[in-house]
């Protein structure tokens, strides 16, 4: 078998002295799908944060390896360019620069990480055009300054376009489908869809199981108090969404 | 009064002499009169000190230190000294001043249209040209402003520029102001007149530079009228040696429907304070007043806004933006005053600053003084540091973190360029503010180069 995508390893972390992150282990492999579920204070952004190298999360224990490298040996923007991609919960809006600017910056960073040319303005804006198609965005967006002014769901569009333009080949979205209407959950949701390839994984971070209708996943993950207490198939989801967290955590609770 | 105003006034009572003692041999001898009433004016007011509520955190100490004599006309300065400072790529109309004395051999005055005056104070005196004279002192308030009486008490010369009713000059005109500053402790009162008649337009900067490094004072003031319809752009570019204390005043009067932009930008000297006060005197008028200050070191920027709508329907501006490193202090004061007459008042004030150091400080006081019932004025101001959310975010993209930094403060700045309609002002401009940007040489040239082209359209 293949060397997996990403590899945590009884991975502990703590923000502002606070553990968040309680032995966390997750392996996915290349073309794989996994989901992360959990309730609110979970974890769950915590770890995807960690993962893209935040530096306010202290790891205070485990490893994390990516494509069989040590990943917290690497800048957030090393991480970026060796293909890692955040999807943030919540976008920065960047008034003064373009999308158009922030992408053509963004791609060629990495290109020169790679030690590749870098591309001109015709090249790029093919490219633009070609990954809008992909995630079914509009190039007026592209226009406008980075998520300035953009609608909730402008913005997780945006994030998922940003994420076909760099061509990663591991996404972490984190509560992509917060703050979303049906509409937009559809075109995000059929954006990731598209580009899955059976080589790119994914880890969909999710409070609600809606958005697992859409991007189906190979694999779900409960997340309760900084431990995955469970792993299954699709079916976990469908029962969270019965029975809700609250058995989980008391599941939890006994256990320990 | 206290002895160290007492000295302050008994200082520059010698300059007053001086000046006055030269105004015929210079053509302005009939301003004798005024030059004495504004130095009355001065003397019962002397140099505000931190207890003036205009001057709170601007202390002017640093002009009681030297004596300060008048600067002597300067032939020395060539061509070639001052082709520095001309605007790459931008054809100007060219006034030259030396240490405050007009170098005719130097300026370049091309042809303009019948019915418009491009050429100095002292030329439009010694020709009687009462169409300009007249305004002089219209709109400045010597009795309140004790550095504009300072100013008049001691001015000599400065630009003049006049438009009859319907004229426009194409080509802008670069008032350049050249400061030598070889001698130590000289200063000069730069006095500019800027005059459109109904429906005209015209483009003016006013540029000051330094060739040398001692300590100089530079006491600016331009009373700008802008009549009915008329629309008037004005660039204040302050890129002197950080040897210099520099005060500029802008005195604009507004007419019904004019239109006037005022851009500042202060980048050089030691001590800088910046005053733009447009009065909107008719109805329907419109100003724009952008600014961008970039300090580093230990200068001090102090930026004093005060518009006052004295008419109904008029619409105003102000955007405010600076960019502290190192220990710099910046200050923002903006006042939009609406008389009881200027209903349906349209103002917007806004002031952003970003502290690059721990050290750098601002002082920003935004301020609201409204009689009028039916108007909308909305003002605010922020101070931060470069947001830690967005550097991530550029980073988590795969942008290194000088890189995600340096985009993100040339992000802050590139509204305030965006504003000038002078595109190779902007060019120069972002030049200049690169280079005193911490990060700036950690970056390569090409970077910054092609930054520069994209955010600021270049």
């Amino acid at each position: 078998m293949s060397t997996p995508l990403l590899e945590i390893k009884n991975l502990h972390a703590e923000v502002e002295g606070n553990e968040i992150l309680n032995g966390i282990n997750l392996t996915i492999n290349p073309g794989e799908v996994h989901s992360i579920m959990g309730p609110n204070g979970s974890g769950k952004s915590t770890l995807a944060q960690v993962l893209a190298g935040k530096d306010d999360c202290d790891i205070t224990q485990g490893q994390i390896l990516y494509k069989g490298k040590d990943l917290l040996d690497l800048d957030p923007n090393e991480r970026a360019c060796e293909g890692l991609f955040l999807a943030f919960q919540y976008p920065v809006e960047i008034p003064g620069v373009s999308s158009m600017q922030f992408l053509k910056a963004a791609v060629n960073a990495k290109r020169e990480y790679h030690g590749l040319e870098e591309l001109d303005g015709v090249q790029l804006l093919q490219l633009f055009r070609e990954k809008a198609d992909v995630v079914n965005i509009s190039m007026d967006m592209v226009k406008r300054n980075v998520n300035e002014g953009f609608s909730g769901g402008e913005k997780k569009r945006f994030e998922i376009f940003q994420m076909a333009v760099l061509d990663s080949e591991f996404a972490v979205l984190d509560e992509t489908d917060s703050g979303l209407d049906i509409d937009a959950l559809r075109i995000v949701s059929e954006g990731v869809t598209n580009m899955r390839d059976g080589k790119r994984g994914f880890l969909v971070i999710t409070h609600y199981q809606r958005l697992l209708n859409h991007i189906v996943p190979d694999v779900v993950h409960v997340l309760v108090d900084g431990q995955i207490v469970k792993s299954g198939g699709i079916e976990v989801a469908t029962e969270l969404e019965q029975q809700g967290y609250a058995s989980w955590a008391e599941a939890e609770a006994t256990a320990s | 009064m206290t002895q160290a105003t007492a000295e302050s006034t008994t200082r520059f009572a010698d300059a007053h002499a001086a000046v006055l003692a030269r105004a015929d041999a210079a053509g302005t001898g009939a301003l004798n009169d005024t030059r004495r009433a504004a130095f009355d004016a001065f003397t019962a007011q002397s140099i505000p000190t931190l207890k003036h509520e205009d001057w709170r955190y601007t202390d002017l100490r640093e002009l009681n230190k030297t004596d300060y004599a008048p600067a002597e006309p300067n032939t020395d300065v060539t061509a070639d000294d001052i082709a520095p400072f001309l605007i790459p790529n931008l054809d100007t109309h060219l006034i030259v001043f030396v240490d405050g004395h007009w170098r005719e051999d130097l300026s370049a005055i091309d042809e303009h249209p019948e019915g418009t005056a491009i050429g100095t104070l002292a030329q439009a005196y010694a020709k009687g040209c009462t169409g300009i004279t007249d305004y002089l002192g219209k709109q400045v308030d010597l009795e309140t402003d004790a550095m504009s009486a300072l100013n008049t008490a001691l001015m000599e010369d400065g630009a003049a520029i006049y438009l009859k009713p319907g004229k426009t000059i194409d080509k802008p005109i670069h008032v350049l102001s050249v400061a030598t500053a070889k001698a130590a402790g000289t200063m000069t009162h730069p006095r500019n007149l800027i005059v459109a008649g109904e429906d005209a337009s015209v483009t003016v900067l006013e540029h000051y530079v330094t060739l040398g490094g001692e300590n100089y004072f530079n006491n600016a003031v331009t009373e700008l009228f802008a009549a009915d319809r008329a629309e008037v752009h004005h660039y204040l570019l302050e890129r002197e040696a950080e040897s210099a204390v520099n005060i500029s005043t802008l005195e604009i009067h507004q007419g019904e429907k004019s239109d006037v932009h005022s851009h500042t930008v202060l980048l050089g000297g030691k001590l800088v304070r910046n005053n733009v006060r447009p009065t909107m005197a008719g109805e329907d008028g419109h100003c724009l007043i952008n600014g961008l200050f970039v300090g580093h070191g230990d200068q001090t920027l102090d930026n004093a806004m005060r518009v006052e709508h004295n008419a109904p329907n008029c619409r105003s501006r102000q955007f405010y933006k600076g960019i502290m490193s190192d220990k710099s202090h910046g200050v923002f004061t903006g006042r939009i005053v609406v008389a009881e007459e200027g209903q349906q008042t349209d103002a917007i004030q806004s002031n952003r600053n970003m502290l690059l150091s721990d050290d750098a400080r601002m002082n920003a006081r935004p301020q609201l003084e409204i009689y009028a019932d039916d108007v909308r004025c909305t003002h605010g101001a922020t101070t931060g540091q470069v947001d830690p959310e967005a550097v991530f975010y550029f980073r988590a993209r795969g942008l290194p973190e000088d890189v995600a930094r340096a985009m993100l403060i040339y992000a802050f700045a590139a509204e305030g360029f965006d504003r000038m309609q002078l595109v190779p002002v902007r060019a120069l401009l972002a030049n200049e503010m690169i280079a005193k940007l911490p990060m700036a040489n950690k970056l390569s040239a090409e970077f910054n180069e092609e930054i520069k082209q994209r955010l600021y359209r270049i």
